[in-house]
């Protein structure tokens, strides 16, 4: 029964692809470096949708998402730079990479309205993730104040993105 | 009658008539932490609406169809008001982001 229950978690996990399954408590090296990778992937799905897409809410979109990430990322280097902070590779920075890394690969193979489509639902659902993410448990564990006010203004930004996102994707259903 | 009194008595007429318009005023309007403080503002026909961004991204004050101001970080934006009305307002690059204008007749 306990063997057939962890099987079962274990492939919710799978199946929902949350790279955030870790359950030790993140440092604030390694959240440094997890809010920042999380950026830099967004940029590179933005950078993929610059070059692909004809759609003009989508290229609005993913512009807004290459700029707002930019402008966030740089401030956490300011900041990690500031506090003398080296950030910390982790298996859950390296999940999202490979993560991100084959849904490019998936994305790459479509074309015209079936790419908008998928980058927007993605977009989405990415940023529903990193959220739940920041709010459940990389907000909460990051120790010192100033990396725990980024994070929450950065929150509220990929908030407004969720929703952009919703919406991008909605109108293109 | 001096001609002070007569100054007097236009001063009283003028004030009567009521006759002058109220100064246009400017009004402002702080974006931090991705909110519009205050969320709801008054202001008549002419007033300038000032935004204030102090956020480290770029946003937008947005009414479908009518106006789209960009308010770029660490700049601030201004908007004459030039009709009447209730305006619900949101930031296209993040709209959770909400405001409300009520605009009254000059």
């Amino acid at each position: 029964m306990i063997f057939r229950l962890s099987a079962a978690v274990a492939a919710i996990c799978m199946l929902s692809g949350t790279a955030f399954a870790q359950a030790a408590k993140p440092t604030d090296p390694q959240i440094a470096h997890i809010a920042y990778t999380a950026g830099q992937l967004d940029v590179t799905a933005a950078k993929q949708a610059i070059a692909k897409s004809k759609n003009k809410e989508v290229l609005s979109f993913a512009h807004d998402m290459v700029r707002d990430h930019e402008a966030v990322n740089k401030q956490a280097l300011d900041l990690v730079k500031k506090l003398k902070v080296t950030p910390e590779d982790n298996d859950t920075s390296r999940a999202l990479s490979k993560q991100a890394a084959a849904k490019q690969a998936e994305l790459a193979k479509l074309n015209g309205a079936e790419f908008d489509k998928a980058y927007a639902a993605n977009e989405a659902a990415y940023h529903k993730t990193v959220n739940g993410a920041l709010e459940t448990t990389l907000i909460p564990s990051a120790s010192n104040p100033e990396l725990k006010s980024l994070l929450q203004t950065g929150l509220k930004i990929f908030q407004g993105h969720q929703q952009h996102a919703e919406q991008v994707a909605g109108a293109l259903k | 009658m001096s001609p002070g009194r007569y100054r007097f008595v236009f001063l009283i007429m003028a004030g009567a008539m009521n006759a002058v318009p109220a100064p246009a005023a400017t009004i402002q309007v702080t974006i931090d932490q991705v909110a519009y403080a205050p969320v709801e503002i008054q202001a008549k026909v002419g007033d300038t609406i000032e935004w204030i961004n102090k956020d480290i991204v770029a946003h937008t004050v947005t009414v479908r169809g009518d106006w789209d101001v960009m308010v770029l970080p660490n700049k601030s934006a201004r908007l004459v008001v030039k009709k009447a009305g209730t305006f619900d307002y949101f930031c296209r690059f993040h709209p959770n982001m909400k405001g409300r204008m009520t605009v009254a007749p000059e």
